[in-house]
């Protein structure tokens, strides 16, 4: 078999996951699942940029999105009670008019991006490898040159997203009591510990018995 | 052989999975953030495709950024969920009217 026959079947091998568990993504009962399905479409979706030899990406996503996302997701679906049952209302009411604006939108697609006309662009040689370099250099250079201003202010979209997520769930407790660092640093010691002069005084020896252990 | 229209219909159709599903789960918001990132998977597979047919760099940077924006954009959604629910009780959207939109 020619490597493209392969790398078709590979295509529509791996497309198929990817729409069947979509597919599955929004019309499963259980939310749980669905986030799993989710899971799958992200790591197919992964294989298939694979197959466009976009490798850093694929494994970006399947690092950020699989190993980060999709846990946090897992996390709030398990930590909030949710009626299921009451979660499915309208679904059946709402489907014929999802159905129809999907298949409307997605002929419109079509007929719009030309399938006739893209189909005469054929995967050429990798343009990374034209460059001599791998796909994960090709992309870092570009990154550290062309692209740094939008990079750090990626980075500080990420800084925020943080203080963001953290600012809006945490709960102030009533009941606990907080120390506030700039009282005790200004404390003066004179008015917490008064020194009485007293005369020294020579205590009683102690017995034998009474002596404490060391 | 694989060509550009490969992908692009792909593209569009997981797209429009994700339309339909924001259409028919109009009461569970967890699902609904779920559809949102199906939208932007459809996009970076867009984005990807024309990068690698065209042989310009810019559209996996593209995706890079998106993917950054996409993580600290879920963080921030599950944690206002994560609030709603705590002070609602409920992620039903029918329930969600105190601001009377």
């Amino acid at each position: 078999m020619n490597p493209q026959t392969l790398q078709l079947i590979c295509f529509y091998a791996f497309s198929f996951v990817t729409v069947a568990a979509a597919l599955s993504v929004i019309s499963l009962k259980n939310t749980v699942h669905a986030v799993l399905a989710l899971v799958l479409t992200f790591f197919s979706a992964a294989c298939l940029w694979l197959l466009l030899e976009a490798e850093f990406l694929a494994l970006a996503l399947i690092v950020v999105y699989v190993g980060a996302v999709m846990v946090l997701f897992l996390f709030v679906v398990m930590m909030l009670d949710i009626d299921q049952e009451k979660m499915r209302e309208g679904f059946v009411r709402f489907l014929p008019v999802g159905l129809i604006v999907a298949v409307v939108m997605l002929v419109e697609m079509l007929g719009l991006v030309g399938v006739r006309a893209m189909n005469a662009h054929v995967l050429g040689q990798n343009p990374a490898v034209a460059a001599g370099l791998s796909n994960t250099a090709w992309l870092g250079h570009a990154l550290y040159t062309e692209f740094l201003l939008p990079f750090e202010i990626a980075a500080l979209i990420l800084t925020v997203g943080v203080v963001a997520a953290v600012a809006l769930t945490l709960r102030e407790r009533r009941d606990a009591r907080y120390e506030t660092p700039s009282q005790q640093v200004n404390v003066d010691p004179r008015s917490r510990v008064r020194i009485v002069k007293m005369a020294a005084v020579r205590p009683d020896e102690p017995t034998a018995s009474q002596e404490p252990q060391p | 052989m694989i060509s550009l229209a490969h992908y692009i219909v792909l593209g569009a159709v997981l797209f429009c999975i994700a339309v339909a599903g924001l259409f028919i789960n109009r009461k569970n918001v967890i699902v609904l953030l779920m559809s949102i990132e199906l939208m932007l998977l459809a996009v970076n597979m867009n984005f990807v495709a024309f990068s690698r047919f065209l042989g310009d760099v810019s559209g996996q940077v593209f995706v890079f950024f998106i993917l950054t924006v996409a993580a600290a954009e879920a963080a921030i959604g599950l944690a206002i969920l994560v609030l709603l629910f705590r002070n609602r009780s409920t992620i039903n959207i029918a329930d969600i009217d105190s601001m009377k939109g």
